[in-house]
């Protein structure tokens, strides 16, 4: 136990990484997300399409592989940079597009079974009082059904907070890799230090279950 | 605070069942006497040193080195069983007997003397710099201040550079990758200007890509390469030092260095003093 008080403040700084990791890949993949689910269920084949081709191939492919294309494909063979002069910063905007792409997929199909929830008498009601169909979306549909779906929204951002671990492939030092790095510094310690990471995604995911588990009860929609 | 308690008790728990997990304490030369068979720990993912090829085979200095001490033991080399042995956990695999010994990349350090016996070194070696080929402007330690720096992650090489220069440095120039393997597209796409760590594994890469890279030759550290064995057995820490000396007299060290270090051998001109304690 004496390793994790010893290590503490490169545990926090691993973590604060971790939550800034989750919150910045958390929010491009929600807009990233309703505009995808916004084609899915857009009247135009072409976005349907588009956005069916784009859900499939990225929910379906292992996240790891992703992430290690974001790194090796475009950081090292397409050379995208995001600093000059600063590698923490490249892999850490690297790795967000990676969870980004990869989260809002599922972000893209949670909003859409919410979309589902909304009764078609809504969509036709608001569509024989003359609004287009951005119009119908943005004021009828979505909001109903961003309500309806706030509880698995949780579970989305849960695995989202768990899977930015991932990132440690390309040499982001959030938990994981600062895990990694405890263990050989400590080689006798293993075991109080995984347990101490462990308590720290405990202390992360534990709370966002509950708040919008609560969040899911007040926010619902009573029909 | 319950939840506190837990913890606490499942760690209490877990370091309890590692106790447990030792098995009668007998000497390695008993036991390679006796069953003519060894498990060996080494790396097998570090070119040159120790290496699990895709046909299955094992190579290296490391794998070379241990075969020359299990034949000394008396153990052929159709005894050896060679078992992965990843840095974090060389120390349990001894003290819970899961290997007789481990060769892999192995500092001798006084911490982990608390925990287990080393024989040997068989190598000494310290913390380098691998730059591209054409780079002139990196010399020595001090010039990577300005400079990117790809390290492993889990290695102790990027740790000993992050508290040189400190953390600002260590987050603007410092990247860790998963291994040194994936360090070296980053050193040859320019992504970073050089690679740090010991010696021996840096030209264990660098000899797969011959004119690529160069060494810079200029050890900031010394990591003494040893073989552990289960902690106070001196008669094995004996034997083992015996077939080392051997190993240095008869020719066979300088033909392992030669053969797994390729145009880097000549940095290790000659075997180090085996320590006995």
């Amino acid at each position: 136990m004496e390793a994790v008080v010893e290590e503490l403040p490169v545990i926090l700084q691993a973590f604060w990484l971790t939550v800034k990791l989750t919150v910045v890949s958390g929010v491009i993949s929600l807009v990233w997300g309703t505009v995808l689910a916004a084609m899915r269920v857009s009247p135009l084949p072409v976005l349907r399409g588009a956005g069916t081709v784009y859900v499939n191939i990225l929910r379906n492919t292992p996240l790891t592989l992703i992430i290690v294309f974001c790194g090796l494909g475009l950081g090292t063979v397409m050379n995208v940079q995001f600093s000059a002069d600063d590698l923490s910063i490249n892999s850490f905007w690297l790795s967000t597009i990676g969870l980004s792409a990869y989260t809002a997929a599922f972000v893209c199909e949670v909003l859409r079974a919410g979309i589902n929830t909304v009764p078609l008498g809504q969509a036709e009601a608001a569509r024989s009082i003359g609004l287009t169909f951005p119009q119908t979306l943005r004021l009828i549909i979505l909001p109903q059904a961003f309500r309806a779906v706030i509880a698995p929204f949780g579970s989305l951002l849960i695995a989202l907070i768990k899977n930015t671990t991932v990132a440690a492939a390309i040499g982001v030092a959030e938990a994981a890799l600062r895990m990694k790095n405890l263990f050989d510094a400590h080689g006798d310690a293993v075991i109080p230090i995984f347990l101490g990471f462990a308590a720290g995604f405990v202390v992360l995911t534990l709370p966002v279950g509950l708040l919008f588990g609560r969040l899911a009860r007040r926010m619902a929609v009573t029909r | 605070m319950r939840f506190g308690a837990c913890l606490l008790a499942l760690a209490a728990l877990a370091t309890s069942l590692t106790a447990c997990g030792k098995s009668g304490a007998s000497s390695i030369v008993d036991k390679a006497k006796d069953d003519k068979k060894l498990v060996i720990g080494i790396k097998v993912d570090q070119p040159g040193l120790g290496l699990k090829k895709p046909d299955g085979t094992y190579a290296g200095l490391d794998v070379d080195v241990a075969r020359y001490v299990a034949k000394e033991l008396g153990v052929p080399e159709s005894g050896i069983t060679f078992k992965e042995a990843q840095s974090a956990n060389r120390e349990p695999f001894i003290q819970q007997g899961q290997v007789d010994m481990v060769v892999a990349t192995y500092s001798i350090t006084d911490d982990r003397k608390k925990k287990i016996s080393f024989a040997g070194p068989y190598l000494i070696t310290g913390q380098d710099i691998l730059v591209r080929a054409d780079d002139a402007t990196i010399t020595d330690v001090e010039s990577l201040k300005d400079k990117k720096v790809c390290g492993a992650q889990g290695s102790s090489s990027p740790k000993r550079l992050a508290e040189k220069f400190g953390a600002e440095w260590e987050s603007k120039n410092l990247t860790q990758q998963q291994g040194y393997a994936a360090c070296l597209p980053l050193l040859e796409s320019k992504q970073v200007d050089a690679i740090s760590t010991d010696a021996t594994i840096l030209a264990g890469f660098a000899t797969q890509f011959p004119g690529k890279f160069k060494l810079i030759g200029k050890p900031f550290s010394t990591e003494k390469y040893g073989i552990g064995i289960k902690k106070d057995d001196k008669s094995g820490r004996d034997a083992i030092n015996n077939a080392l000396e051997k190993m240095f007299k008869d020719g066979s060290w300088r033909k392992a260095i030669d053969a797994n270090l390729g145009e880097f051998g000549k940095f290790f001109t000659s075997p180090p003093p085996v320590e006995r304690y």
